[in-house]
């Protein structure tokens, strides 16, 4: 059941097969027993449990909600929860119980939804599995064999979600099917009259087409994408799909983007000085972690912020200092927000051309093993994992990566599909047709956790948070 | 507490500055004085002040001074700029604290229509061009009062630009004389405002109060268009009149909803400008001019002992620059002939509109009282400047057959004589504007003599809840309206004191004031001196 998509399941609570509680409470089991993933900062079991109870109600009187209800979830801890801690895995928001719910966590819990907990990430959302913001959506979904959407900037509400880069900031979608996604997409699109930069206009929800005919489509190939970091089989997969598509009369093209290269050191301004000035708001005297020194204020907010953050996020606050300074701004900031206009332009001009849809790889390669992963800094790990997905964010499109194979090590492989800004729906119907060709074999838990047995002797050790 | 109608210029403690303009110069140090053009009429001249140092055995060096204002006017809006929470003075600390004031993460900005409006309104009521455009940005610094670590604020591109502020000077021997002065303004923004601090030395602690961070502050900086304190003082107020007018801002400098910083520097004539340095957070009205003159006076010292003037604010200046508020797109405001067609009209803003719904501002306000009531110009200054005068005046007029110009006299000579003296407001006035209408009723038809009336008047401040009708017959102070009596008492005077007479008739004019003395005397004061002298001459001549 848990490996089931979101339709499937939430047929089987409509009919009786299972009942949101016994879901529930398998899903509560799993996770203790993958704990040594360290995958869950916070587990909300009462909460779910209480939800669970409700829907189960609901379902009992046949007023069930719609598909989302008594479906178990989890929100990455950067999303504010209301009475639920939410940590951004730092110190600075050890302890930090926020008083509301983000708009996004609200219209999921709307519907029903079952809030099994918060999982982790990179301090601040600012690793090499990165955040929303870099494609910490697309690509975690890449190496673990998931769905991984990104809606347009603009479409989704970030009141709540605690930003790295407002311009670029999107809550991302991970599920299990394209369907799925655009299932959870229909109920977060949309104004919010709590967040300025969500367009005007109505948003409906709408079901995926199951597109059969893709004659008429157009596919890009961006050949600056065509990389010499990039692995011979994530280039290999990348070829087969595109001669799938051509084979079954799409049209495909190779186009260019010509300020690719640009975009990874654009992205690391742009991004470190609004993450300086975001983070600025973090100085103990609200909210959050609080360090013992009170000898005066200015003490206090640097022994806080040394307390609070860890290094990486220091290193990027004090490289957006650098670049806001009065004398930098002009030749840094200025100059960046510049190049950004140049690679969004590169993608319009793309798309007038005809195109429809873009198809590129996800990541340069499947997962790094731990031991390799830890060796290079994050600085470098950034550079090397965002560098497919982030352009996207600068341009704030959509895009989406579905797993397409395994590895020759039996690891994920994704490949990633870019829209046309606020063409969502088009985005991920061509998704959803690529995915039914390629067949990707659903995650078996049972397997995995056979597999994983052996890792429990050496449970204490493996600590494979991400956190420095 | 109104900052007196500029007269003449600059006057300060010590005597050290002085008007040049028929005033004169007393003792040693600086004297500053802003001498007026001597033309008739009203001009708008810009000035040169002139400042003149005395050096002993050095002769004289002229000094020129200059002085910008930033102004921090607290808009008048139910809620924040940015946020929901209320705006109210003196409510329990921190309880109107949103989660966005207190900069709780994941909260964003969402912008509100009435500090908008209020800009807008501000802009076109000071002559400024509206940008239909504009922009917000980030303005870093820690401060404990800063819960975000940055200001809201609109540098790169504010809703308004270029505009002026026009404001009067009395100048001349009489101060009659009323000179126009305008301050450029160079721009006027959107921004938040910050919380409040209050240190407890004692416990070695700060208290922070949020209440007030995020509430909307309209920023108007003039240009160094001001030369000493006084014309600073005058064009705040004026600014403060505006304010108030258009509803905008209650420009309260006590309720610090008035802020004012002053940019000052000195300079010899003809000579670049000196260094500036900056007098923050001026929030009383009578401060700020001593305290601008006071700086003048201060960097003219320094200079003239060979010293150099330091910026010290400039020092803790951030030096990190501005950053685009991400989280708000630029703000489009509209005209009638650019409004988009099915627009909501409650999601645009119309520029037109709003400019057709301005009130009355406070000039025209002035010219219609002159045109009115054959108010002096100066006069009417005086009517506006004080706080409630005008509406005060207003209603004594509406109650009263009295000239308007008689009312105008009472009304800045007694009645604004009596608040001076006993330091009250025009609201804590024991005489209500009915009160005096009916006692210059009383005047007018000549059922007493005038200073039957200022007797009147007199009591009416001291004891609270009688009418004037109550106290003329209390004490008796009905005018004699028997003529024949009177002449009689005139005849019976005359009578009494020959050589008065005698001496009335030799043409001595002391001696008709001593017979118009000693009628009033025998009748009880309750003649009127006129009929008294009349009576008396057409006697004397037959």
């Amino acid at each position: 059941m848990l490996g089931r998509t979101l339709r499937e399941v939430s047929a089987a609570l409509k009919q009786g097969q299972i009942t949101p509680t016994e879901l529930c409470q398998k899903c509560l089991s799993l996770i203790k027993k993958t704990k040594f993933l360290n995958a869950y900062i916070t587990v909300s079991e009462e909460v779910a449990l209480k939800q669970a109870e409700e829907s189960e109600k609901r379902y009992k009187k046949g007023h069930s909600l719609g598909d989302l209800d008594g479906i178990p979830i989890a929100v990455k801890d950067n999303f504010s929860t209301s009475g639920i801690e939410t940590t951004c895995a730092s110190n600075m928001l050890k302890g930090y119980v926020p008083p509301y719910n983000a708009t996004v966590v609200q219209k999921l819990l709307d519907q029903g939804a079952v809030l099994m907990g918060k999982t982790n990430l990179d301090e601040f959302a600012m690793g090499a599995l990165g955040s929303d913001t870099g494609g910490s959506t697309r690509n975690p979904a890449a190496h673990c064999g998931v769905v991984g959407f990104k809606p347009s900037y603009g479409l989704v509400s970030r009141h709540g979600l605690i930003p790295l880069v407002n311009s670029m900031d999107v809550p991302g979608i991970l599920t299990r099917c394209v369907d799925d996604a655009a299932i959870v997409l229909g109920m977060l699109a949309g104004h919010d009259p709590k967040d300025s930069t969500t367009v005007q206009d109505p948003v409906k929800p709408f079901t995926l087409p199951s597109l059969t005919d893709v004659s008429k489509l157009c596919i890009g190939i961006p050949k600056e994408y065509l990389t010499p970091e990039l692995s011979s089989e994530v280039q290999s997969l990348w070829s087969k799909a595109a001669n799938l598509f051509e084979s079954e009369g799409a049209k495909v093209i190779e186009v260019s983007l010509p300020h690719t290269s640009y975009s990874i050191v654009c992205y690391h301004v742009l991004c470190t000085s609004e993450v300086a000035s975001n983070m600025a708001r973090f100085d103990g005297l609200e909210y959050g972690h609080r360090c013992d020194i009170d000898v005066s204020t200015e003490a206090m907010y640097a022994a806080t912020r040394r307390e609070g953050f860890n290094d990486v996020v220091r290193g990027r606050i004090l490289s957006g200092n650098f670049f806001l300074l009065k004398e930098n701004y002009e030749n840094y900031f200025i100059k960046a927000q510049k190049v950004r206009r140049l690679i969004a332009n590169d993608f319009v001009n793309v798309f007038n051309s005809g195109v429809d849809v873009l198809l590129t790889p996800t990541t340069l390669r499947e997962a790094v093993p731990y031991q390799e992963f830890i060796k290079e800094d994050n600085r470098t790990r950034s550079a090397q994992d965002d560098i497919f997905t982030q352009a996207v964010n600068m341009a704030g499109l959509p895009a989406v990566s579905v797993p397409v194979a395994l590895s020759n090590q039996g690891l994920p492989v994704g490949l990633q599909f870019i829209g046309r800004a606020f063409h969502d729906q088009q985005l991920l119907t061509v998704a959803k047709w690529f995915e039914k060709q390629v067949q990707f074999p659903v995650t078996q838990l049972q397997e995995l956790m056979d597999d994983c047995s052996s890792v429990f002797e050496i449970e204490k050790l493996a600590s494979v948070s991400l956190k420095q | 507490m109104a900052a007196p109608m500029l007269r003449g210029c600059c006057l300060a403690r010590r005597g050290a500055l002085a008007c040049i303009d028929g005033g004169s110069r007393h003792g040693r140090g600086a004297a500053i004085g802003c001498r007026s053009s001597g033309k008739r009429g009203r001009s708008s001249v810009a000035q040169q002040p002139l400042i003149t140092a005395q050096k002993s055995g050095k002769g004289e060096h002229a000094w020129a001074a200059v002085v910008g204002l930033e102004i921090h006017a607290q808009i008048s809006s139910n809620s924040k700029l940015f946020s929901g929470s209320q705006v109210q003075f003196a409510a329990p600390p921190n309880s109107l604290v949103s989660f966005f004031d207190a900069s709780l993460p994941g909260t964003l900005p969402v912008l509100n229509r009435r500090c908008v409006e209020a800009a807008v309104m501000t802009g076109l009521a000071l002559k400024c061009h509206i940008n239909k455009k504009s922009l917000f940005d980030r303005k870093h610094y820690f401060y404990a009062d800063l819960p975000a670590g940055y200001q809201i604020t609109q540098q790169r591109l504010p809703i308004a630009v270029n505009g002026s502020l026009e404001y009067s000077v009395c100048v001349g021997k009489k101060r009659s004389q009323v000179i126009t002065r305008t301050a450029r303004i160079k721009q006027i923004q959107l921004e938040q405002d910050s919380g409040k601090s209050l240190h407890d030395e004692l416990r070695s602690q700060t208290l922070i109060d949020l209440n007030r961070a995020g509430v909307g502050l309209l920023e108007v900086v003039l240009e160094p268009d001001m030369s000493c304190g006084e014309e600073a003082a005058t064009a705040v107020r004026e600014l403060q009149l505006i304010l108030q007018a258009l509803g905008t801002s209650q420009a309260n400098m006590a309720e610090g909803q008035l802020r004012v910083d002053a940019n000052i520097s000195v300079h010899h004539p003809g000579e670049p400008l000196g260094v500036r340095t900056e007098v923050k957070n001026l929030n009383s009205a009578r401060f700020l001019a001593r305290a601008i003159d006071s700086e003048i006076e201060r960097q003219i010292n320094e200079l003239e002992n060979g010293r150099e003037i330091l910026n010290e604010t400039r020092s803790f200046d951030c030096k990190l620059g501005f950053m685009p508020e991400p989280n708000l797109p630029p703000l489009l405001l509209y005209d009638t002939a650019s409004l988009p067609p099915g627009a909501d009209p409650q999601q645009v803003i119309n520029i037109d509109r709003i400019r057709e719904q301005l009130p009355e501002l406070p000039s025209e306000t002035r010219e219609q009282l002159v045109q009115q009531y054959g108010m002096l110009p100066e006069h009417s200054f005086t009517i506006l400047n004080e706080v409630g005068l005008l509406e005060f005046f207003q209603n004594v007029i509406k109650e009263t057959r009295a000239e308007p110009k008689k009312v105008t006299s009472w009304i800045l000579n007694n009645f604004l004589g009596f608040l001076k003296q006993q330091n009250l407001a025009v609201n804590e006035s024991p005489v209500t504007p009915s009160a005096l209408a009916e006692l210059l009723n009383l005047l007018d038809r000549k059922a007493i003599s005038s200073s039957a009336a200022k007797q009147v008047f007199e009591e009416l401040w001291r004891s609270k809840g009688k009418t004037p009708s109550q106290i003329v017959s209390e004490k008796q102070l009905e005018l004699m309206q028997d003529g024949e009596a009177l002449n009689q008492v005139c005849l019976a005077v005359m009578e009494e004191h020959p050589q008065v007479v005698l001496a009335m008739k030799r043409g001595n004019p002391r001696a008709i004031n001593k017979l118009i003395g000693l009628v009033r005397k025998a009748t009880l004061s309750r003649a009127d001196p006129t009929v008294i002298k009349e009576i008396l001459e057409k006697k004397l001549s037959s």
